[in-house]
């Protein structure tokens, strides 16, 4: 469908889909079964000027929004949804200190993230505290001019890998969420380490990552925004990036219903192609309206946030719960099309669909979404009179 | 460092059209791409300008639809880009491109290297870079696998020949043809792609530069194609079965039948 993007949205969209038909789709299923993390797709990301995509003109990017990373995400994922989360994690972890950060630390830091000599990564998530982000533990005790960091980030995202780390930490245990705070941290740090890596069904390229602070200094300059605006921080950033995992959504939706289709008409039983089948053909009917559907809420999400709105995290959540329900849904579907075959690691099906899944529980389960909205809907009920 | 990379545009598809009555492509109908191996030359140039600094200028013969390639040379990175087109420039052989190749240059003067892909895909030649070196009566190595080191008044190089290669050092101004071992060419940047779309390709056509007519176009091209035609396909083979000593028998039999044996 068109979506009348301008020039230069074309521009981007077929830049991504050209790096991703000749530098990913072709080492796909290696990087996933070797668990590779991605470095030369990052390297042409950068040397083509994506990796500064959002990141503002006078620190060395382009200033596009919302929108143009989703744009690049959904590409990407079409090939590979391992590469496009390590693209859209990056990001995540850049977007506190470009919307919270002063004008020192984003001089520091994002000139080298725009041209993508530095990869960053976003540390909410512990063993304790999952959904339930308010239960973090790790400390931040303020001493003369550094914070002391204690405690122990777990699956973070190109965790190992990047060099910048926004990471959320309580300054002050009594006050609850109100007592967290966000911190820039860079690899190298006395006490900053890296504890196990995981092992995962999908995804299998992104680098998923403990971090560990044993007594880690970080000097005041590196606090985001103020203290007790930590929790803010990570919410606001994830409403900022969620439409970029429906993003991701879509794309890998789309891979594996690409492959379906194409392999639909070339399998033949009983004396027939199997897209002659109705039962077949109403899946791939359903499948492409479904995507259509999860494409079009994404992008006009997108297109909301940065029309400049500013409370979106209903949209944004409705955007990032629809599209990963359907890239499960129609993954499964496209495996089931090529039956057997799509069970086979010949074929990138079950991959598209190993990848899939995590679109409904990283950055906060679907059900968490719901909450959201739900939440979101009941608080403008209560201004009805 | 001053280089000009040469390239041509070639049609995409496999599927091309011939002139009847010129015996040459016709051009115009298809997609037209940037001659595979000239990728290789444009990225050499690229990396020699990031590593030395200076220009890379593309420049291209061909119609006027060529002047998309040269905005895709652009896009990677190219720093300027020059179109010689001109009705009077079409259906030039290998000697009359070479001819019009190097009165540009001469026009455009300032430069240290040329670098060239080794042959075109549907001519297949590999004649015009040697060719265009000789009328600028400058050096040329063919078939440059690897630049080792660039000075100001030479370069050395790996050329392959058939088992190996060949050091060499070539003093500049010279020109290059590459090969596809001497690198992996680039993927064009969104900043590249940006300024690809705005940016002014020159195009020069006869009057632009010193030419004498009669030795460009067809009739400066001394080689006339008398037919292209796609070789005929052989007969499909015949595969024997059953045992192996049976096929060997059959064989065998095959052989003396059609007297080879
Ligand atoms: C591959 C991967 C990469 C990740 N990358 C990052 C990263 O880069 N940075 C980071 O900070 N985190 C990251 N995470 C963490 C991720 O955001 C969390 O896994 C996610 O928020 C869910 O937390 P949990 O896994 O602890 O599940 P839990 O919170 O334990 O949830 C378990 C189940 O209970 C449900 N549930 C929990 N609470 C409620 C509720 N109130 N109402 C209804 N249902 C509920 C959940 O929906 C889920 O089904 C990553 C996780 C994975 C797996």
């Amino acid at each position: 469908m068109n979506y009348f993007l301008t020039e230069e949205q074309e521009m981007i969209k077929n830049l991504a889909r050209k790096i991703t038909d000749e530098k990913v789709i072709p080492i796909r299923q290696e990087l996933d079964e070797k668990e590779e993390f991605p470095w030369e797709v990052l390297k042409v990301l950068s040397q083509s000027d994506l990796m500064g995509l959002f990141i503002p003109p006078e620190y060395g990017g382009f200033g596009f929004g919302c929108f143009e990373m989703c744009l690049v995400i959904e590409e990407l994922s079409r090939g590979c949804g391992g590469v496009a989360v390590t693209f859209a994690a990056n990001a995540l972890g850049a977007y506190p200190i470009f919307l919270f950060g002063n004008e020192e630390q984003k001089k520091k830091y994002l000139p080298d993230v725009a041209r993508g000599k530095k990869i960053c990564a976003f540390g909410l998530t512990e063993a304790e505290a999952g959904s339930d982000a308010a239960a973090i533990r790790t400390s931040a005790i303020k001493q003369g001019n550094e914070y002391i960091l204690n405690g122990t980030k777990q699956w973070i995202t190109n965790g190992g890998e990047a060099d910048i780390y926004t990471v959320i930490a309580l300054t002050d245990k009594s006050k609850g969420i109100r007592g967290a705070s966000a911190f820039i941290l860079e690899k190298g740090m006395d006490g900053f380490s890296f504890g196990k890596k995981e092992k995962k069904m999908g995804i299998r390229c992104s680098a998923t990552r403990e971090l560990v602070f044993e007594d880690c200094r970080v000097p005041q300059e590196n606090l985001i925004g103020r203290e007790g605006m930590g929790f803010l921080i990570a919410m606001k950033t994830l409403d900022m990036t969620r439409p970029g995992i429906g993003a991701q959504s879509v794309g890998i939706a789309q891979g594996a219903f690409e492959e379906a289709l194409k392999y639909s008409r070339e399998r033949k039983q009983f004396g027939q192609s199997i897209s002659s089948f109705q039962a077949i053909q109403h899946m791939l009917a359903d499948m492409a309206t479904q995507i259509e559907a999860a494409r079009a809420l994404v992008y006009a999400v997108a297109r909301f946030i940065d029309s400049g709105a500013k409370e979106f995290s209903r949209e944004s959540a409705m955007a990032k719960l629809f599209a990963s329900d359907i890239a499960m849904n129609v993954t499964t579907n496209a495996v089931q099309i090529m039956g057997g075959y799509g069970y086979m690691r010949d074929y990138p099906v079950e991959k598209m669909m190993r990848d899939a899944k995590i679109t409904q529980i990283y950055e906060g389960t679907n059900q968490i979404q719901r909450n959201i909205i739900a939440l979101s809907l009941i608080k403008e009920a209560s201004s009805w009179r | 460092m001053e280089i000009i990379v040469c390239i041509k545009q070639v049609p995409e598809s496999t599927e091309v059209k011939i002139n009847p009555q010129t015996k040459t492509l016709v051009r115009e109908s298809v997609k037209g791409i940037i001659n595979p191996f000239d990728m290789y030359a444009i990225e050499e140039a690229l990396r020699l300008k990031e590593k030395l600094g200076g220009k890379v200028t593309a420049l291209s013969m061909g119609p006027p639809q060529a002047e998309e390639s040269l905005r895709e040379a652009i896009s990677l990175g190219v720093d300027e880009a020059i179109l010689l087109s001109d009705k009077s420039f079409a259906g030039a052989d290998t000697l009359a491109t070479a001819y019009t190749l190097a009165q540009a240059i001469k026009r455009i003067s300032q430069f240290d290297l040329i670098i060239c892909g080794k042959q075109t895909m549907d001519g297949d030649t590999a004649q015009v870079g040697p060719s265009l070196a000789e009328k600028l009566g400058i050096p040329h190595v063919a078939y440059v696998r690897k630049i080792n080191e660039v000075k100001t008044d030479s370069i050395i190089l790996e050329q392959m020949v058939e088992e190996g290669y060949r050091r060499i050092k070539m003093s500049l101004p010279g020109l290059i043809t590459v090969v596809k071992e001497i690198n992996e060419p680039r993927l064009p940047s969104l900043r590249g792609k940006m300024r690809a779309k705005s940016v002014e390709i020159l195009i020069w056509g006869v009057n632009d530069f010193n030419i004498e007519k009669e030795k460009v176009g067809l009739e400066g091209s001394p080689t006339q194609v008398i037919k292209i035609f796609a070789p005929q396909r052989r007969k499909k083979g015949e595969i024997l079965q059953g045992d192996i000593d049976s096929q060997v028998e059959q064989l065998v039999n095959k052989l003396k039948e059609s007297r080879v044996i």
